[in-house]
């Protein structure tokens, strides 16, 4: 029981209480199991262990099989993002149309590579299959926000453009 | 009262068709016009993103390209105000314009809906005759001849496979069981398609009608749709559409007063490419790890927690609306003997008119490319055409008469494939393309069969090798023997369609693979290992921009003298090519 105040106050009580009263409504429902990862991860930005703990009681799954299905989807992750998601399309419009040479630039300009998170945590830098606006290509997402048409300049500006915004709002 | 159509689909949006929206609304607002504003789906044209369409009180349409800021005033102030249409931003109306190629050849039937009505609105849908075919359905009451009209109707199914969709109903319909299911399998996850993407955002109650139909002809009452979760946006509208749809009652008990009852809900997927197929689709929806499992027992039989399922795609079920109110013979009257109907093709790559298109079965390639397609960008030279994605492979430019097909594309050695057609030209390097599909491949291989885990693994490491000039004489006959070894040994369409990038590029363009082998260079100047970044002198103003950002020092020389790169130090990353304003760097 203590460690589980402990997590309390470490998540914010808030959401620690919300998200266990949206578990229970789930009960006896057929094939829960990833509509409730999903909700832990749109709860806490990522899926906390205790989480998996919560479901697998509730569900009556072993954990070691939730961590399982967690693993095998690309959705889920066991860490919290950066503030910024940059996610790089590598889809095969956006490959024949230079994506590596935005991805070099991008990673460049912030000094980490694929599946990585700046130490600030700020941004965290992702490849994706296809975004699906293959007519802009090449393009990336930064949260829910497209640019297309990159060019290896054009992606370091608007990354730039971030940083700035980042420094003057700490500022 | 004038009426304006913003086109927001996901490529409208990405182009910034919000921002155009909410300045339309502005406008007509301040200047408190009497206009219709409303949003349609995807129009097509992604090339010419964001598109608007004015439809005047006697019906007259234009099609504004290309809308911006500076537009939007001249649209209102001129076309709005004035009835003056400002004729040269116009792609589309009844005068003949550049862009009508695009339409000519195209065949709208699943895409009859997209980019026409309001996607939100279900009056919309009815009015342009949807749920009139569950209506006759319903009234005529008899799902074995409803089978039959799908059956005669000649549609196959348009996930890839090609599987002749009223003999999957017919299997499902004889199945004895207490329960039944319909799914939708909407996890569209080939890299370059988003074809069911914009039907799902454009028209989502064609589908929901489909499913429906479905589902009174195999004895179904509930239905899943399982839609990735990347797509937010056909989310909402499905979910908008399925509570519309249940107050108008064509879902939930008792539809339209008769026996038949339905339910669907939505299921998003977690991000696993393998989900595509069917068996592993039902494992995901279970809530289990996707990974495919052995058939027989086929769906149809035994599949979503134990009965009988049906699955068919987004476009197969759109189809069918169609197809019940047309009739099978008009459906089955465009097309080839042995493939019916039509097409929708997400046209991306080096493309002049990228978009999504619907076109007859039996059109050649070389009609789309350079027809519709308006050929290639920047007056490159066309290469080849990859179509199916990770399971299919690259169909030469000089097979560009070929009728597309189920059987004449599998003889080519590509698959027709969900609707996925990347144009490439010369630039674009056959053997990276073979990497890009297998490391894509590799990475969403779900590890069940060992031949599928390992075998492309290893492959992905050859091609790695040759491309970086590091290939071995007999590495072709290597790939050959290791594709021969997969396609034989893996369970799923997924692990047997793997190897199908190599072998058509292979098939095609050997020459390629023995260049970066045998001569150690890439014909395409693609391959970074096997380039050799040179400067033009005479182009060569000496700004220094290069010799500022080489990250190795490797360029030399003097403020507005030409500049020179020292092989030996050069680690050819291709910043100095890609950051060169006067295109003085070139590729060897």
């Amino acid at each position: 029981m203590t460690g589980e105040k402990q997590k309390e106050k470490d998540i914010g009580k808030r959401d620690f209480i919300d998200f266990n009263a949206a578990l229970w409504k789930y009960n006896g429902e057929k094939g829960a199991m990833i509509p409730l990862l999903q909700l832990a991860q749109d709860t806490y930005g990522y899926i906390p262990e205790f989480a998996i703990d919560s479901i697998s009681e509730i569900v009556g799954i072993p954990s070691a099989e939730i961590y399982g299905v967690i693993t095998f989807y690309s959705q889920f992750r066991l860490k919290p993002f950066g503030k910024y998601l940059i996610r790089i399309c590598e889809g095969t419009a956006c490959h024949v149309n230079g994506a590596k040479s935005i991805l070099r630039a991008i990673e460049d300009e912030l000094g980490i590579t694929i599946d990585e998170t700046t130490d600030d945590g700020m941004f965290t830098f992702l490849s994706v299959a296809c975004l699906g606006c293959c007519s802009l290509s090449p393009v990336m997402m930064i949260n829910e926000d497209t640019y297309g048409r990159l060019t290896p300049a054009k992606a370091r500006d608007i990354i730039r453009n971030y940083k700035k915004n980042i420094k003057e709002v700490t500022a | 009262m004038k009426k304006i159509k913003v086109g927001l689909g996901t490529c409208g949006i990405s182009a910034g068709g919000m921002k155009v929206y909410e300045e339309l609304e502005k406008e007509i607002g301040e200047k408190n016009l009497k206009v219709d504003l409303c949003e349609t789906g995807c129009m097509g044209m992604c090339y010419k993103e964001v598109l608007v369409e004015v439809i005047d009180e006697d019906g007259t349409s234009s099609l504004y390209g290309e809308v911006t800021s500076d537009k939007i005033k001249g649209i209102i102030n001129n076309h709005i105000m004035k009835n003056q249409p400002v004729e040269e931003w116009i792609v589309k109306n009844e005068k003949p314009k550049e862009d009508d190629t695009f339409f000519a050849k195209q065949k709208r039937i699943v895409l009859r809906n997209c980019g026409v009505i309001n996607p939100s609105s279900i009056d919309e849908y009815i009015n342009a005759g949807g749920y009139k075919a569950l209506e006759l359905v319903l009234k005529e009451s008899d799902p074995v001849k409803l089978i039959n009209t799908i059956k005669e109707s000649g549609l196959r199914g348009r996930g890839g496979g090609g599987f002749l969709t009223g003999m999957k109903w017919q299997f499902a319909h004889g199945a004895k069981s207490d329960k039944k299911y319909v799914i939708c399998n909407a996890d569209e996850g080939d890299p370059g398609a988003f074809m069911d993407r914009s039907v799902l955002e454009s028209d989502p109650h064609s589908v929901l009608e489909g499913m429906i139909i479905c589902g009174f002809a195999i004895g179904s009452d509930e239905a899943y749709i399982y839609v990735r979760a990347e797509y937010p946006r056909a989310v909402y509208r499905l979910k908008n559409a399925i509570k519309q749809s249940h107050e108008k009652g064509f879902l939930g008990k008792n539809i339209l007063g008769s026996r038949f009852s339905f339910k669907i809900k939505i299921k998003e997927g977690a991000g696993a490419f393998v989900c595509g197929e069917e068996t592993a689709l039902i494992a995901s929806i279970e809530g289990k790890r996707g990974t495919p499992r052995i058939r027989p027992p086929f769906p149809a039989n035994k599949g979503l927690f134990g009965k009988p399922t049906n699955i068919n795609n987004v476009e197969t079920f759109a189809n069918v609306p169609w197809i019940i109110m047309n009739g099978a013979e008009a459906f089955a009257s465009l097309g080839t003997p042995n493939s019916k109907g039509t097409k929708v093709f997400a046209l991306a790559g080096k493309i002049a008119r990228g978009g999504l298109v619907e076109v007859p079965m039996g059109i050649t390639i070389n009609e789309i490319v350079h027809e519709i397609g308006g050929g290639i960008k920047g007056n490159k030279k066309f290469k080849a055409v990859q179509m199916g994605g990770p399971s299919g492979g690259c169909i030469p430019s000089s097979m560009g008469a070929l009728e597309i097909d189920y059987q004449q594309i599998n003889k080519t050695g590509a698959i027709m494939g969900s609707g996925g057609l990347v144009v490439v030209d010369e630039t674009t390097c056959m053997v990276d393309m073979a990497k890009f599909f297998l490391r894509f491949t590799q990475n969403e291989s779900c590890g069940k069969c060992t031949f599928c885990r390992i075998g492309t693994k290893r492959m992905l490491e050859i091609l790695e090798r040759i491309t970086d000039g590091r290939g071995e004489k007999d590495d072709i006959d290597l790939l050959l023997d290791l594709a021969d070894t997969i396609k034989n040994n893996t369970l799923c369409g997924l692990g047997q369609t793997a190897p199908n990038p190599v072998l058509t590029t292979i098939k095609y363009f050997r020459e390629e693979y023995e260049a970066h082998i045998f001569n150690k260079k890439c014909p395409a100047h693609s391959c970074s290992a096997l380039v050799n970044y040179k400067i033009d002198a005479e182009k060569c103003i000496g700004c220094t921009l290069c010799v500022r950002n080489c990250p190795v020092n490797a360029i030399t020389g003097e403020k507005k003298k030409p500049h020179s790169i020292n092989q030996e130090i050069c680690i050819k990353c291709g910043k100095c090519f890609d950051i060169c304003k006067l295109n003085a760097v070139i590729k060897d």
